[in-house]
């Protein structure tokens, strides 16, 4: 176990009704690291995600047990989960634009937060645009609605909206899948970029996006942790696990 | 390349068939609606003028205009929707925003859905029983106006819910995400982007309140008052009142020698109020679509 985790989880189990997704699971994410998680469809990766962010609230027959300790505190016990999702960005497999100016898009967050000085949400819409790599496409016309942006722009908007909160743990949710690979490369620049500022959890269905930015993966299948290790073991040909490298070669699907 | 196979020509032939049929089937739904108002029109022109508006009914309702009738219905659909737009869409709100999927929410969607679709009737004898007699307020315009709105309420709770779904989930996922309350989401994303088909939801309620008779009947209606002409506030919410409906159906009925003209012209105030509503509706909502942001 690593000594400086920013995030760790521990026998987390959470099933819907009578199902179990996630079998008892448990692993640290490091700080300031981009940490990977890759496994099949339904394996329980975007529900792990929502488990973080407490998200899975909204599911009405979610049982969740178990802890998510981030910073030392049981994030399953917190009562104000309105910060807590300020602490923790989140970015959905397709993009969303709220139906609001871009300008607003990126401001809706701080605003909800109680921010009101224009100046400073100037100051913080550019930033994150800036790290999104957006600005120098959007910067003339804030005003037009981001609703009316192509894909891959929606794409960094809302990874701007997820920066606007200045979480300290960004969870991407296979941001990749409705966006071109060109987009998709600058994204992965700004992310190598931004582990300097904050934790990053990738989950992803390209083996190799997890290969190119993951210090440390994780492989997901059904529920339960197959391996975890170092991104160069898990890319390696000989990993820990036959079933890793089975699956990183696209042997079995 | 291109060659027309038999099987190609059946279905070109389907095409034409299907297009033909539907298409006659619109026309079919507009030509009597075009023929009833011509011929309403053309029926009362004789009596047509601003004087029927605003001049009351005499000699038995035989002379005169329709006053008192017109103002009452104003009186009755103005106060239950008042009283039925807020709750209902306050209701749909809860319903489709915060409700959990459990069994107090199915029931209550089932009672809303069941509500909707109870006769307008059944709907008269239960203000009769519960405001007129239990609640003590007699036939009054209060007691016929709470009848309506108890009779609008799920319609527009329907209406309402319909609208807010049609939000889509995404968008507030993404204000859940970045910490924003449900509140915080219904406020800035849900409420902005759902106002026109809310509004014209309550706002089709206008013309079926306007049009009922029978639960005014029991409740508040009455057959002939006398009333002040032209002076808005002549009603006090404990009168009795005429309406435009119950006004139609009386002279249609109970009054011997009416001017032949004049259930036509009553006809014609009675849907003109209504289209004029609904046109100001559909002009809202064409001014809020053209605002629509995706």
């Amino acid at each position: 176990m690593t000594t400086d985790a920013k995030i760790r989880v521990s026998d987390l189990r959470l099933s819907y009704g009578t199902r179990e997704v996630l079998h008892g699971i448990s692993f640290d994410v490091p700080r300031n690291q981009i940490f990977g998680i890759i496994g099949p469809a339904q394996s329980g990766k975007t529900s792990l995600l929502r488990c973080i962010n407490r998200t899975v609230d909204f599911a009405a027959d979610a049982r969740v047990t178990g802890g998510v300790w981030v910073d030392g505190e049981n994030v399953l016990k917190v009562r104000n989960v309105h910060d807590l999702r300020r602490k923790i960005g989140m970015v959905a497999p397709l993009p969303v634009g709220l139906p609001l100016s871009i300008y607003d898009n990126v401001a809706f967050a701080p605003r909800a937060a109680g921010e009101r000085s224009r100046s400073h949400l100037d100051g913080l819409v550019e930033r994150c645009l800036r790290q999104a790599a957006l600005w120098d496409e959007v910067k003339d016309r804030l005003d037009s609605l981001g609703t009316k942006l192509s894909g891959g722009q929606q794409q960094r908007l809302t990874i701007a909206r997820a920066l606007s909160h200045q979480p300290e743990v960004l969870c991407l949710d296979e941001f990749s899948i409705a966006i071109d690979p060109v987009t998709t490369m600058r994204i992965e620049d700004v992310l190598k970029e931004l582990q300097r500022e904050m934790t990053i959890i990738l989950v992803t269905n390209l083996v190799q996006q997890a290969r190119r930015l993951a210090a440390r993966t994780l492989f997901l299948w059904n529920g339960e942790i197959v391996e975890l290790d170092r991104s160069e073991v898990i890319f390696s040909a000989a990993p820990g696990n036959r079933k890793t490298y089975e699956y990183v070669n696209g042997i079995f699907g | 390349m291109f060659t027309e196979t038999p099987f190609v020509r059946t279905k070109l032939r389907q095409e034409r068939v299907a297009q033909t049929v539907f298409g006659l089937m619109a026309l079919a739904m507009i030509v009597p609606l075009l023929l009833i108002i011509g011929y309403l029109v053309v029926r009362a022109w004789p009596l047509l003028s601003w004087d029927f508006l605003v001049t009351n009914p005499t000699q038995g309702m035989r002379q005169g205009g329709i006053w008192s009738a017109l103002l009452g219905t104003i009186y009755l659909v103005g106060i239950s929707l008042c009283l039925s737009a807020p709750i209902g869409v306050l209701a749909a709100v809860y319903l489709n925003e915060y409700a959990k999927d459990n069994w107090f929410r199915r029931i209550i969607n089932l009672a809303v859905v069941n509500l909707a679709g109870v006769p307008s009737i059944v709907h008269a004898l239960f203000g009769l029983g519960a405001f007129v007699l239990f609640a003590g307020l007699g036939r009054s315009i209060l007691a016929a106006s709470l009848t309506l709105a108890i009779m609008t309420l799920p319609v527009i709770i329907a209406s309402t819910k319909e609208s807010l779904a049609s939000v889509p989930m995404s968008f507030r996922e993404a204000c859940w995400n970045v910490g924003a309350t449900r509140w915080q989401t219904i406020r800035r994303i849900v409420l902005p982007n759902s106002v026109s088909g809310i509004l014209t939801g309550v706002i089709l309620q206008v013309s079926r309140s306007a049009g009922e008779t029978a639960p005014i009947m029991f409740t508040g209606a009455v057959f002939f008052k006398k009333l002040t002409e032209g002076n808005l506030l002549a009603y006090s919410l404990k009168d009795q009142c005429m309406a435009l409906s119950m006004h139609l159906y009386t002279v249609t009925t109970q009054v011997t020698n009416a001017p032949k003209a004049l259930p036509f012209a009553i006809a014609v105030v009675l849907l003109g109020t209504v289209l004029l509503v609904n046109t100001l509706s559909i002009a809202l909502r064409v001014y809020l679509r053209s605002r629509k942001k995706w």
